[in-house]
């Protein structure tokens, strides 16, 4: 029975990993280039909730609300101020720049906000009286006599993320902009040949990630409450190796991913060692580019010479 | 005048591909450009629809001077080009690669406008949920026009349509390209293949190295002994 408690969180873990990674995914696909600050947005978004729900007293939903605005609204002036003037630059100049921009987030909320841990609230708790009439939260459900435990943020988090997938399909697959953006990755030359503005496509997936990147935060946040300024990185890097682990440019693998990632780490702190389980991550990751390049969905691209 | 290019000057980096190029397209005309690889002509074509840009002169379509317009407008004011190697977008199918050429057209005509280019080449119909990366390059070709065509473009811009295609699927392209004109599409072809271009087009341009050396009448330039020798093999 512990096996299936560790696998659901390790699915839990696997689907905030997800949603970090369709945000390196989707601008990876159209822009080509890898955002590194993106984990930091993450932060900014789980901070904009702590603030709106723990000062402001505002409700979780227009916590979330508020979050997914500010970092919509920041993915795009990252992309405005940091990335656009550097579209013709070599990859490498760009990749500096997207360190610089995490760098620049990270202290930035270092001096806004400052290093001590803030406890962030757990929006997905009831409120009820035990038989001592005393108040208390009840954050999750047993099963089994109590043998499996699940959290409400641990459902939440995961159906969050079936969601938010099932929307990006249809999305990208069905709508006309969303069509566009797939031409947009293809061929950015062609797709301006056909009436297509690139560059307010770039900026439509630099929003739709950052936006995505603050549910991620909250949800982070929900599950494993304190936030530092540094609490996008690792999350960040993690999802990004999930990204590549599912094929980067891919969807469906920024799904398989994460959830695979998800699992694997809370497996290898589960059975094998607490301290070791990030080096049990990237063992798998560098076995799995071994055998698969381009990784589990990605497809192999053809340079033409 | 439909299309007026004046003393245009293009750069790739340090090279000087296009040296104060000028010509004119009248509406209802089928115009090449011919010369030989490297000659400026691509860049010409990328220059009027914005993809690169001139370091002097001017692109006026229409009377209105387009030298400084996002490539994305210039679709909408009625230019449509179709890019050199096809470039057809390879993993979408046949029918979403046609939704992006009608990407400025009005929603409304979607249905009726893909059976048009359905009707002209059938072809795509059988494949219309094909992947394109998996047609043929004679299909690719056709659908790189197609969707060109779904722009309802005043102007057309065709870049080497028979690159790569075998003898009868050249003869198959120049086939569309006069019905198009026909049917009362403008045309801008630059090709290679001289001898194709020339016997279809009212008049043509020789580019040598980034500079108009001849202009003429398409017969006209045929019969011109020094194009025979220096395009048509003798």
């Amino acid at each position: 029975m512990s096996f299936l408690n560790y696998l659901i969180s390790g699915i839990s873990l696997g689907s905030i990993y997800a949603i970090i990674a369709l945000g390196y995914t989707m601008v990876y696909g159209i822009a080509k280039m890898l955002n590194f600050a993106h984990g930091d947005v993450i932060m900014v978004g789980a901070y904009v909730c702590f603030f709106a729900a723990a000062k402001y007293n505002l409700p979780p939903a227009i916590g979330i609300l508020a979050a997914v605005l500010v970092c919509t609204t920041l993915g795009i002036v990252i992309e405005k101020l940091a990335y656009k003037p550097l579209r013709q630059a070599t990859s490498l100049a760009v990749l500096i720049t997207a360190i610089g921009v995490s760098y620049f987030l990270q202290n930035a909320a270092l001096l806004l906000w400052s290093s001590s841990p803030k406890v962030f609230p757990n929006f997905f708790a009831q409120q009820t009286v035990n038989e001592a009439g005393k108040k208390i939260k009840i954050t999750g459900f047993q099963l089994f006599g109590g043998q499996l435990r699940i959290s409400y943020v641990t459902l939440v988090t995961i159906a969050a993320c079936l969601v938010i997938m099932a929307a990006l399909l249809l999305f990208i697959n069905h709508t006309k902009l969303g069509k566009a953006m797939r031409a947009c990755s293809e061929d950015k030359g062609a797709a301006q040949l056909m009436g297509i503005n690139v560059d307010a496509t770039i900026s439509l997936t630099f929003a739709i990630g950052s936006g995505l990147a603050a549910v991620a935060g909250v949800l982070l946040c929900s599950a494993y409450p304190t936030l530092v300024p540094t609490t996008g990185s690792m999350p960040g890097i993690k999802a990004f190796t999930a990204a590549v682990f599912g094929g980067i440019g891919s969807i469906p693998g920024a799904l398989l991913g994460g959830l695979l990632l998800g699992v694997i780490e809370i497996m290898a702190k589960a059975y094998i060692s607490t301290q070791m389980s990030d080096a049990v991550v990237f063992l798998v990751l560098i076995v799995v580019l071994l055998v698969k390049p381009a990784g589990l969905l990605g497809k192999k691209v053809r340079e033409k010479v | 005048m439909m299309l007026r290019v004046t003393d245009l000057n293009v750069f790739y980096g340090q090279i000087h591909a296009v040296k104060g190029v000028s010509f004119e397209v009248r509406e209802g005309e089928i115009v090449t450009l011919i010369g030989a690889n490297g000659a400026g002509k691509s860049t010409t074509l990328k220059t009027i629809s914005g993809l690169m840009r001139a370091k002097s002169g001017s692109v006026e379509f229409m009377d209105k001077n387009i030298s400084s317009t996002a490539p994305h407008k210039i679709v909408q004011l009625g230019i449509a080009h179709v890019p050199e190697g096809r470039r057809v977008f390879t993993t979408m199918t046949v029918e979403e690669n046609l939704d992006m050429g009608a990407y400025t057209a009005p929603p409304t005509d979607l249905e009726a406008d893909k059976e048009r280019v359905f009707d002209q080449f059938p072809r795509l119909k059988e494949r219309r949920r094909q992947v394109a990366g998996t047609l043929s390059g004679g299909e690719q070709q056709m659908l790189a026009m197609g969707r060109a065509l779904m722009s309802h473009p005043k102007l057309l811009m065709l870049d080497e349509p028979s690159m790569g295609l075998a003898p009868i699927l050249v003869e198959q392209v120049f086939d569309m390209i006069r019905q198009l004109h026909e049917a009362g599409t403008t045309i801008l072809l630059v090709e290679q293949n001289a001898e194709m271009a020339l016997s279809i087009a009212d008049r043509a341009y020789v580019l040598e190295t980034g500079k108009i050396t001849l202009s003429g009448g398409g017969k006209e330039l045929s019969q011109s002994e020094s194009v025979r020798q220096a395009y048509l093999g003798g």
